[in-house]
């Protein structure tokens, strides 16, 4: 564990930070990609794609989401000034984000809940509407952070601006980024979600569709960031990282793409996995040392080494509760999601709230 | 309207909301955990019933406690920027171990929910006594965050900025226990006797039903138990807030001026204009008892601060009323029906009884928002008592007011329909003959 003690305090929560938003991409990303699936229903099986839907996000939606305050809390104790940046300059987006995930998270409940079919219904509108727009606005706000002019907006002083920091082309096309990688995620998830041979090729179908519209967005995201965010983009072109990052990211992803043609769905969800988490890893690598470019970094940190060592430590002494719990909730509920446990058990059994 | 209006504004209105669900969310865990408790060791099948209509219950007010507790989280940063700013690296710490329970939470939440037949009883149990502990300990660590916003600790002030930062100290600030004490108690004693209420009403018509009989005996032992203790932990509470903060325990007490032997006062309206408070049943010496066990001591008044350091006293004196006489009602039933269940060895059942329970049913969630009132008003016009000012802290970003609107709108709706489903859940109660044909057949 010495390299522990190497690694200096304000890196290290920092690249919490950077982890959690991957878990929470990972999990709770997957989760809206769910509700756009939900609102894109169609066809012969739309109940029971609905109905599959459900059945998987349930269990652990509350877990998946808590994620994202991890990465707020970690954001306002360690780097306070950047925190204040990023509220006050991302204002609007942030505060209408904010009201889709309330819509969103009180309508996946309300709809388990609800007595009668069309009620039900409605809720599964207020539901995924909202599961749309909120990754949108999420993946604006990164990208509009990594474009720097939100932290310019704040080092100008002045009146605050309310849209131009984030109403521009960059960052709209991180929004659409997001919101086509957390819905290829889920594609991917719900192909090893049930055993019905037909749900499996619905969801193999959207998966292979939403893998390809990602390179494409992928392809015109980048070259958005040449101009846009010179930081996000040198770093993927020129750093010495960036071209290994890259070629690692497109290989998990024609990884995940084959492993869908051959139906072998376990193993495309781990090559989606990679995939994802090394988008927004490069992502952060790019963005490194800024927290909030173009200028406040992480060595600007002005909370002092004694809150950054402690919260390390409460990092650390609470993980040792949370990766087992969460582990906990993951076999008991995703278990029959892995293939060699498959055979074993009931497939048949599935979750539903009590 | 100002944006600091706006602000506000807004965050009483998040907090208002939020804190009800935070309640239910800490009160609810455990009866459920008790209800179930009571099946595994052989009690009726109610219980098993029961343990399932109260997790339902959990789940649908979880998740809107969950969602409104991000929004809050943001909120700090969206409506408060400099507060942050200068907080941030002090109370952090606080909310990290707070953010553990409430992960914590969540995971053993889902396994409950979902967990019914899927996992071993016992493990399924434990489920739920980690959502019970953790949703305790999530908001006595949110509740230290506040208290330090009162009496704030563990810093340094030089020129403006914080030195010497302890995390630790600033948690285990002086107000830390008073405050999580009481609000924990209060959350059982609301909760207990929220839920008590509904099921009273549901046996004014259906005096025999075992099943309202399970729910009312628990929710009353819960409920009542905390609502008794509530009034010897609001003695230590206030104590503290006499100690560390004068200006809120005068403006409580519509204590205008400093004297020995100053009265408790009952009631009353105080007049801001003409430094008195009027129409109030006064009792010699009593708040010089209460607040430092010595008749002779003396009480500071809203005289002893400058004009621009008191809180707005009739709000925070009214407030405080009500919660003390939400507080005395609900220990008055909880009396009751202890006595009368003492005394017949059965869960009490008169009428006169139930309708009491059922009027006092949303005292605890009244006091809870009036006690909150009292607190946050009462620290006025500091958001960190002598440290910064509310108006210093408030966002710079224009047009404040169409958030403001946005989020009532949003959680007036919410409200209704959470009202709607919950009475649902409790319309569709089970009868007496469906319980005892069939102990499984309840999904």
């Amino acid at each position: 564990m010495g390299f522990l003690t190497t690694i200096p305090p304000a890196e290290g929560v920092a690249t919490a930070m950077l982890m959690s938003l991957i878990v929470y991409a990972l999990l709770g990303g997957a989760d809206y990609g769910a509700g756009v699936w939900d609102l894109l229903a169609r066809g012969p099986r739309e109940q029971a794609q609905r109905d599959l839907i459900a059945r998987a996000i349930g269990p652990v939606w509350e877990a998946n989401h808590v994620w994202l305050i991890v990465v707020i809390v970690l954001l306002f104790t360690a780097f306070p000034a950047a925190f204040t940046v990023v509220m006050t300059t991302l204002h609007v987006p942030l505060s209408v984000m904010l009201i889709g995930i309330v819509l969103r998270g009180s309508a996946f409940t309300f709809r388990s809940y609800d007595a009668t079919e069309l009620a039900r219904q409605r809720w599964n509108r207020v539901f995924s509407i909202p599961s749309v727009v909120t990754p949108i606005l999420l993946g604006a706000v990164i990208g509009a952070i990594a474009t720097g002019e939100p932290g310019r907006a704040a080092e100008a002083g002045g009146a605050i601006p309310l849209f131009s920091t984030w109403l521009q082309p960059f960052p709209l096309a991180v929004g659409l980024f997001a919101l086509n990688l957390f819905a290829y995620l889920a594609a991917v998830y719900l192909t090893s979600e049930t055993s019905d041979r037909d749900l499996q090729e619905d969801f193999r179908s959207k998966a292979l569709a939403s893998a390809v519209s990602l390179g494409l967005i992928a392809w015109v995201v980048y070259l958005l960031a040449r101009t846009n965010a010179p930081l996000i983009y040198e770093g993927l072109d020129r750093s010495r990282w960036g071209a290994p990052l890259r070629f690692a990211t497109g290989a998990a992803a024609i990884g995940a793409m084959v492993a869908l043609v051959l139906r072998r769905y376990g193993t495309a969800r781990l090559a989606a996995v990679v995939q994802a988490a090394l988008i927004l890893w490069g992502a952060g690598m790019a963005q490194y040392p800024y927290i909030v470019p173009p200028h406040i970094d992480v060595a600007q940190s002005t909370a002092p080494p004694i809150v950054l060592k402690l919260l390390l430590i409460a990092l650390g002494c609470g993980s040792i509760i949370l990766i087992p719990s969460l582990v906990y909730l993951f076999r008991v509920f995703k278990g029959h999601t892995f293939p060699q446990r498959r055979r074993g058990e009931d497939d048949s059994v599935t979750p539903t709230p009590a | 309207m100002s944006n600091l209006l706006a602000a506000r504004l807004q965050m009483a209105m998040s907090l208002g909301f939020h804190i009800i669900f935070a309640a239910i969310g800490i009160g609810l865990p455990l009866m459920m955990c008790v209800a179930e408790a009571c099946w595994l060791r052989g009690r009726g099948p109610e219980y098993r019933l029961l343990a399932r209509r109260w997790a339902k219950g959990a789940a649908i007010l979880f998740a809107i406690g969950a969602v409104s507790g991000t929004v809050l989280s943001f909120e700090l940063g969206l409506l408060w920027p400099p507060f942050m700013k200068f907080a941030g690296p002090i109370i952090g710490v606080g909310f990290g171990l707070e953010g553990f329970a409430f992960f914590t939470e969540a995971i053993f939440l889902g396994v409950y929910i979902y967990g019914w037949d899927r996992i071993p009883a016992i493990a399924h149990w434990l489920s739920g006594l980690l959502v019970a502990v953790s949703g305790a300990a999530s908001g006595a660590l949110v509740l230290s965050v506040n208290a330090w916003m009162n009496t704030p600790a563990g810093f340094r002030l030089l020129h403006g900025q914080a030195v010497e930062i302890d995390p630790i100290a600033a948690l285990a600030n002086p107000a830390m226990i008073s405050e999580a004490l009481h609000m924990t108690l209060a959350a059982y004693a609301a909760t207990g006797l929220l839920v008590a209420g509904v099921h009273a009403i549901l046996l004014i018509k259906d005096r025999e039903n075992p099943f309202h009989r399970a729910a009312l005996g628990i929710a009353l032992s819960i409920g009542g138990g905390a609502s008794l203790l509530q009034p010897l932990s609001g003695h230590y509470a206030a104590q503290v807030v006499a100690e560390t903060q004068g200006a809120k325990l005068a403006a409580m007490e519509g204590q205008f001026q400093t004297e020995r032997r100053a009265p408790l006062r009952i009631g009353g309206l105080p007049d801001p204009k003409a430094e008195t408070t009027r129409y109030a049943l006064e009792i010699p010496a009593g708040l010089s008892i209460l607040a430092y066990n010595d008749p002779d001591a003396e009480v500071k008044g809203l005289d002893a601060f400058p004009s621009d350091q008191r809180p707005p006293v009739v709000v925070v004196h009214l407030a405080f009323q009500l919660m003390v006489a939400c507080g005395m009602a609900m220990a008055g039933v909880a009396l009751w029906g202890a006595v009368s269940w003492w005394r017949s060895g059965r869960v009490p059942t008169s009428s006169p009884f139930l309708w009491a329970a059922a009027l006092a049913s949303p005292l605890g969630m009244i006091a809870i928002e009036a006690g909150w009132t009292v607190t946050e008003v009462g620290r006025q016009p500091w958001i960190i008592q002598g440290v910064m000012r509310t108006t210093e802290a408030v966002t710079t970003v224009p047009g404040l007011w169409f958030s403001l609107l946005v989020y009532t709108a949003l959680y007036a709706g919410l409200g209704v329909v959470v009202v709607l489903l919950l009475l649902h859940q409790f319309r569709s109660s089970p009868r007496a003959d469906e319980l005892t044909t069939s102990a499984e057949g309840f999904h």
